[in-house]
């Protein structure tokens, strides 16, 4: 510009032309570079980095965001939702009774002792370990209720306690071998399934079974059912209500923060599935003929879902076991007590395989030498594992338990239902299972070509 | 300069087995200052970061916070006194996002239950100020560069508000921008009132920002410097003990001579 000033009189006008052209260039280059720097702070870090997450904004921005996960191999429990889908048309084409009110309570009810166990085995895997003792303590947990209630005729709630807590110190031993001892929880639970299933046969004495008493609390854990229908309704609505207001509230925060926020038709579309999936339910639970209401065993199985899931997502307990299977080091470094987060765990495993245990003496009527053994221990770490938890530590959800137990007991009962004998079960589940851990590695495989792991 | 140093060293040795790491170390920081710790590969600079960080308790001798003795027995003992240390095989956990790893330890909490919007606005604002640029905040750390884990694992020691940070090797394996970057960062925590120990192998940073050099040979003292008025000669010679042979001990000695002939 100064030079411009320097131009000699005579031409004036031009030069004021030339400025003028010269000032609105300016502003269109400032205007351009704003517009720039306005978008290089949302969109450079794209172009430098093509692995950027920047969800847009509305249902499509969520849509599209949702297609580069399933490209990007973030599958999560896509493979298991598709398959309990398929799993319930192929058997409602063959047997007309699977999507039965009878058919999907017993589904529930068998879901719900094994998925508590299973909930236990998540914690487990969430810490890159594995145990194998949760058929073994179901047993013990069983056993010692039985024992104590019926033979020594201690107040039936407080024998239910010392099972569980039964199972809190067995849980807690196999974690203090493997924390402090350093043996691997392989073998410390390994052994803790020969020995454990030795105490079991030992506790039941000669008879070798006790029968449940009509009446008492473990009986009652699967056999009782809210048969008012506002049981299951009111469940469902709140159940709805708590997720929508948890939803809206983060967003609400979210926004109040200034951090990116869920959209609302996203929140819409999210609550939208939920009210469909637990109306439906409650639905097929309180109106078919031969419908007895909401089932007890299911309303404490999603009782426990919910708040294990609490406790992993939302404590600093939760990010510390994620923290301990992810690096235990660098767990170790950030001043997280390894060896607690360790033994808490497994006793947390011991004490919901005690549950489950109760649960499944009171589906068979009674404490028995076998209960737990067979084929338990696999179906509880299969539901994990088809649910998609990984088996290598730190990654997977507690909902994983419900989805893989829901995917075993339907195969099952459906099967049961076409008369299928058990063997052809096992080949089955087994198929199911090496599918699960298939789609597992594949999308972990595709996950690191994508940048992710 | 305050006369109390917050973290005084004194005496401090460390065995592995048959190794003797550290021996009879001395070393001592006081608030807005940035000592670089130098010295080659096994002279112990690790170790004795690992030592102060709580994480390889010391056999012997004793460390003063602020004048008082201290016990310094695991990571967490380090934490609450407020050392901070970002170590060379950077400590992040893979699976967990970066507004985890930032707080890792160290969580956000309302009414007992974490506080992932507190702690995700934290987080962008502490890495906005850093001016550290990275995808989300809400990836996992398995998904970031190098360079980026770096810089992440240095913002994760400032979450805690520290008194002290320890830098082990915080450049190795930065590009020239990152470097520039990282150094700002530590002068920015001098102007802080923070303590610095910085361990680098590389003189051009050390002389860029530390105030004093304190050189470790063979798991000893091998001389502290000022960094002005040093060369990087001398440091380099303190560093391989190429001062102290036969010929400087007795080159010493004649100018000892020739300079009280001189007064």
């Amino acid at each position: 510009m100064s030079d411009l000033k320097k131009e000699p009189v005579a031409e004036k006008e031009p030069v004021a032309e030339a400025a003028t052209e010269v000032t609105e260039a300016a502003e269109v280059t400032e205007a351009t570079e704003a517009v720039e720097t306005a978008g290089a702070t949302e969109t450079a870090p794209a172009a430098v980095d093509p692995r950027l997450l920047v969800r847009e904004q509305g249902l499509a921005g969520y849509l599209n965001d949702f297609k580069r996960r399933v490209r990007g191999g973030e599958l999560g429990s896509l493979p298991v939702i598709i398959g309990l889908i398929v799993i319930a048309i192929v058997f409602q084409l063959k047997n007309s009774s699977f999507l039965s009110a009878d058919s999907l309570a017993n589904i529930g009810v068998y879901t719900s002792g094994l998925g508590i166990m299973a909930v236990g085995i998540v914690f487990v895997l969430l810490l890159g370990e594995i145990d194998l003792s949760v058929g073994s303590v179901a047993g013990v947990g069983a056993a010692v209720w039985a024992v104590l209630s019926v033979t020594h005729g201690v107040n039936d709630n407080l024998a239910l306690l010392i099972a569980i807590a039964v199972g809190i110190a067995i849980g807690a031993l196999h974690g203090f071998f493997f924390a402090k001892i350093g043996v691997p929880a392989f073998v410390v639970t390994l052994a803790g399934f020969l020995g454990w299933s030795g105490l079991q046969i030992w506790m039941m004495g000669k008879e070798g079974s006790i029968n449940t008493p009509s009446g008492s609390l473990v009986e009652s854990l699967t056999g009782y059912y809210f048969e008012d229908k506002a049981a299951a309704y009111g469940l469902a609505l709140v159940a709805v209500l708590a997720y929508a207001g948890s939803l809206l509230l983060d967003t609400k925060r979210r926004k109040a923060a200034a951090l990116p926020a869920r959209p609302l038709s996203e929140i819409l579309l999210r609550t939208g599935v939920v009210a469909v999936i637990s109306f439906a339910v409650a639905y097929v639970l309180n109106e078919p003929a031969g419908a007895r209401g909401l089932p007890l065993a299911l309303v404490l199985f999603l009782a426990v879902l919910v708040i294990a899931d609490f406790v992993v997502r939302r404590t600093t307990y939760g990010r510390q076991i994620f923290a301990v299977g992810g690096n235990a080091e660098a767990a170790r470094r950030a001043g997280i007590n390894v060896n607690r987060i360790r033994i808490s765990v497994f006793a947390i495993s011991g004490m919901l395989a005690a549950f489950g245990g109760l649960f499944i003496a009171s589906l068979s009527g009674g404490a028995t030498k076998n209960l737990g053994s067979g084929n338990t221990l696999m179906n509880v770490i299969a539901a994990a594992v088809i649910g998609g938890t990984s088996l290598f530590g730190g990654r997977g959800k507690i909902w994983s338990a419900l989805l893989g137990m829901l995917v075993i007991q339907s195969i099952q009962q459906g099967l049961n239902l076409l008369g299928m004998a058990s063997e052809i079960q096992y080949m089955i589940t087994g198929a199911v299972l090496l599918a699960a851990v298939v789609i597992d590695s594949v999308s972990r495989r595709t996950q690191k070509t994508a940048g992710r792991t | 300069m305050s006369a109390t140093p917050v973290l005084a060293l004194r005496g401090i040795s460390k065995r592995f087995g048959a190794v003797q790491a550290l021996t009879d170390v001395t070393l001592e920081i006081h608030p807005g200052e940035v000592v670089a710790l130098v010295g080659d590969n096994g002279a112990g600079k690790s170790t004795l970061v690992k030592t102060i960080s709580g994480v390889h308790p010391v056999d012997d001798g004793a460390i003063e916070w602020e004048g008082e003795a201290v016990r310094i027995a695991k990571p967490h003992d380090a934490q609450e006194l407020g050392v901070a240390t970002v170590y060379q095989d950077l400590a992040l956990c893979d699976n967990l996002d970066v507004v985890a790893n930032l707080f890792l330890g160290n969580e956000t909490r309302t009414a007992g239950v974490l506080d992932e919007i507190a702690m995700e606005k934290r987080a962008k604002e502490l890495l906005d100020t850093l001016s550290i640029r990275i995808p989300s905040v809400r990836i996992p750390v398995a998904a970031l560069s190098g360079g980026q884990r770096q810089v992440v694992a240095i913002a994760r020691a400032l979450i805690g508000d520290p008194k002290i940070v320890i830098l082990d090797e915080p450049t190795a394996a930065l590009g020239v921008e990152q470097t520039a970057q990282v150094l700002d960062l530590v002068e920015r925590l001098r102007e802080r009132g923070l303590g610095v120990i910085l361990i680098s192998h590389n003189m051009a940073d050390v002389q860029a920002v530390a105030d004093r050099v304190a050189v470790l040979r063979l798991g000893r003292n091998n001389g502290v410097f000022p960094v002005e008025g040093t060369s990087h000669e001398e440091i380099i010679a303190a560093i391989t003990g190429a001062s102290d042979n036969a010929v400087t001990r007795r080159k010493a000695r004649t100018d000892q001579v020739k300079k009280e002939a001189g007064a």
